[in-house]
């Protein structure tokens, strides 16, 4: 079946009503996670993946997509008005969109980075309807040992990529890999790290996990650090309109950071940082007001911004197709895939056309209705940045307290919702990146599963990862990508005892 | 700036010892499986992956907090941190005893809004209780959601 074809049936899927709603509610949700400091997508999808249990899978998935995309919208009026950007995707943002909101320009600041969003996603999204078919059919000739390896690469990308150095990012990874361990082998009915406790049997709950590092090791930081900092909301003066001069220095960066963000975010590579500060620099170095970086450029707000969509969309290529998730909250979707029995690849394209094609072509539509959400409303979004901070992470605990507990009842559950909340805040206080943690703890059983199918279909011979071409140069990629940061640091200190 | 003191980093030597009883666990685990005569790999290959992946990680771990530079950092509080530690042990207890979902959440409600300098206890505990009940309902009655339940919530 041709893209457009394909897409036409995904729109009949998404245009209908409760669907539409589901769309809605995600975006809504995933503006206000993204508003909020302390809260973003990857967590939200976790408190909720327990509460949708019962619904439609379409359904669920269309929100939990609304909210990743309104999740980066969200994201960006914090970077801009207060400083402290909800996301680190935003962090490029807050560079110039502070400056400009301090310089009383925070509309046309907000404006751009919404329109930007809303190009970059849109472009993002087509994109995905020619680039997944494709690599699906390149998919579909995956063998196990294949997948193996592109797992392998994934890991180590994101675990590379993500975080102060390559060795913390491995930590990460390898103690999500080690929680992944736990339970009951599917192949053979053997129980691994249950200690005798029959909760764990099961294995480790991604629920569980995600909600005691996102939330508690989220509330435990910032309570920790409360007495140092101090933000400010900087109030949206003048117009929300931009100038035709805005317009004129906008759109070239908007389609620019689109050209960064969606191969950075489509590739497993990992994180929405690299194309962000991609942009930023650019930017930088292209623009005609060179003089005004550093004190509210308007182009470095729509480039990274624009470059920010356009990698979240990117990242939903390879989920999509491959399975394979390279960020935290493209981590939390496949396990809302899961929490269905649906396995994202080649095969879900082929058995569940309507619900992959619905999926997509909702992402359309909750491209439009941010873009309609963002722009006159951002006064109400504004709004919810005077919740005062303590009931904010007081109700955010309430509701990570009752998604775990929803997700398994029992008060083993709560002690490690507890357990994995201090490791949470001390993984953040020294610097250790989170997402590995749970990356490691979703793929590492799924890596497990078909490095033991290739295995056994090789009759043991492990050779097998080798002889595939396409598993060969995946595992080469994987070893080049970890070796490669060493070896810079190595030149890099090379050169400093030069100097 | 390269200082001339670089100082032992205290955590990367405490990581690194504790990635390295977490991979002595994952392999001492590994053994208790009775060995079943597969194609391929068994259960046991992953354990010793990633138990070899732990090991040297811890190495890799020691090593960086010896060459230092582990920056200097601030004293956090620990009297909210420990609030909230406070709270959540207090669902953990009162879900245990069976005392209820709503309860339990009012208490971990108020204690965290303490834990971030509010001073006014029992509006908070009004305000836990009110959101508690609003969840419970919400949730419970109308998803079906398994909550635990207490004295309290078999009212409704």
């Amino acid at each position: 079946m041709d893209p457009i074809s394909a897409l036409a049936q995904g729109l009949t899927v998404a245009l209908q009503p409760m669907n539409l709603l589901f769309a809605l509610v995600g975006v809504l949700l995933g503006t206000a996670v993204g508003v909020l400091p302390g809260i973003g997508p990857a967590l939200t999808v976790a408190l909720l993946l327990p509460v949708t249990f019962k619904l439609d899978p379409a359904g669920s998935l269309i929100m939990f997509a609304g909210i990743y995309y309104g999740g980066m919208y969200g994201g960006s009026t914090t970077a801009i008005l207060i400083n402290t950007p909800g996301e680190s995707a935003s962090l490029a943002t807050a560079l110039e969109g502070n400056k400009m909101a301090k310089a009383g320009r925070g509309g046309p600041a907000l404006a751009t980075a919404a329109i930007g969003s809303f190009v970059a996603g849109t472009i993002a999204t087509i994109g995905i309807v020619f680039l997944a078919p494709w690599l699906v059919e390149v998919a579909i000739r995956f063998g196990p040992e294949d997948y193996f390896a592109l797992m392998c690469v994934a890991f180590i990308t994101v675990s590379a990529t993500f975080g102060a150095s390559p060795i913390r990012g491995l930590t990460s990874l390898f103690v999500g890999l080690t929680l992944g361990l736990v339970g009951i082998d599917k192949l053979t009915g053997q129980s691994r790290l249950h200690f005798g406790v029959p909760e764990l049997l099961d294995g480790i709950e991604i629920t569980t996990l995600a909600v005691g590092l996102f939330a508690v090791g989220e509330a435990l930081y910032v309570v920790s650090r409360r007495h140092l900092v101090q933000d400010t909301l900087e109030p949206v003066r003048g117009s929300l309109w931009m100038t035709a001069q805005d317009w004129a220095r906008s759109w070239k960066p908007w389609l620019r950071g689109t050209l960064f963000g969606f191969p950075i975010g489509a590739l497993p590579a990992g994180g929405a940082e690299i194309p962000t500060f991609l942009s930023y620099s650019t930017e930088r170095r292209l623009t005609k007001y060179p003089q005004e970086f550093g004190h509210g450029a308007i182009e470095g707000v729509a480039g990274p911004e624009a470059a920010n969509n356009a990698s979240a969309a990117g990242t939903l290529v390879p989920l999509l197709t491959l399975g394979l998730p390279t960020s935290a909250t493209a981590a939390m979707l496949l396990a809302g895939f899961q929490q269905y029995g649906l396995n994202p690849g080649p095969l879900l394209f082929a058995e569940r056309p309507e619900l992959v094609w619905g999926l997509i072509a909702s992402l359309f539509i909750a491209n439009f209705m941010l873009l309609i959400l963002n722009l006159p409303l951002v006064g109400l979004w504004v709004r919810l940045l005077s919740i005062p901070q303590p009931w904010l992470y007081a109700g955010i605990l309430v509701f990570a307290t009752m998604g775990t507990i929803a997700a398994k009842p029992s008060v083993v559950e709560l002690i490690m919702l507890a357990v994995f909340g201090v490791m949470g805040y001390l993984m953040r206080r020294h610097d250790f990146p989170i997402a590995p943690v749970v990356i490691g703890l979703i793929l590492g059983p799924v890596a497990e599963q078909q490095l033991r199918r290739a295995l056994a279909i090789s009759l043991g011979d492990p050779l097998v990862l080798v002889q595939s071409p396409m598993s060969a140069t995946l595992l080469a990629i994987a070893l080049i990508a970890l070796i490669a940061p060493f070896a810079m640091r190595g030149l890099g200190r090379f050169r400093s005892d030069a100097d | 700036m390269q200082s001339q003191t670089r100082r032992v980093d205290r955590v990367g030597i405490v990581v690194a010892a504790l990635l390295a009883v977490l991979a002595g666990v994952v392999i001492w685990d590994m053994t208790t499986l009775t060995i079943s005569q597969t194609y391929g790999v068994g259960p046991k290959a992953m354990p010793i992956v990633v138990a070899s992946g732990l090991a040297l990680l811890s190495i890799g771990n020691l090593v960086l907090a010896f060459r230092g530079g582990g920056e200097e950092r601030e004293q956090p509080t620990m009297l909210p941190i420990l609030l909230i530690l406070g709270g959540l042990g207090a669902v953990i207890a009162l879900i245990g005893i069976g005392g209820g979902f709503i309860p339990a959440v009012t208490i971990l409600f108020a204690a965290t809004a303490a834990a971030f300098g509010r001073r006014a206890i029992l509006i908070d505990l009004a305000i836990g209780f009110v959101l508690g009940t609003a969840a419970y309902l919400m949730f419970a009655k109308l998803l079906s959601l398994s909550l635990p339940m207490g004295p309290l919530e078999r009212l409704f």
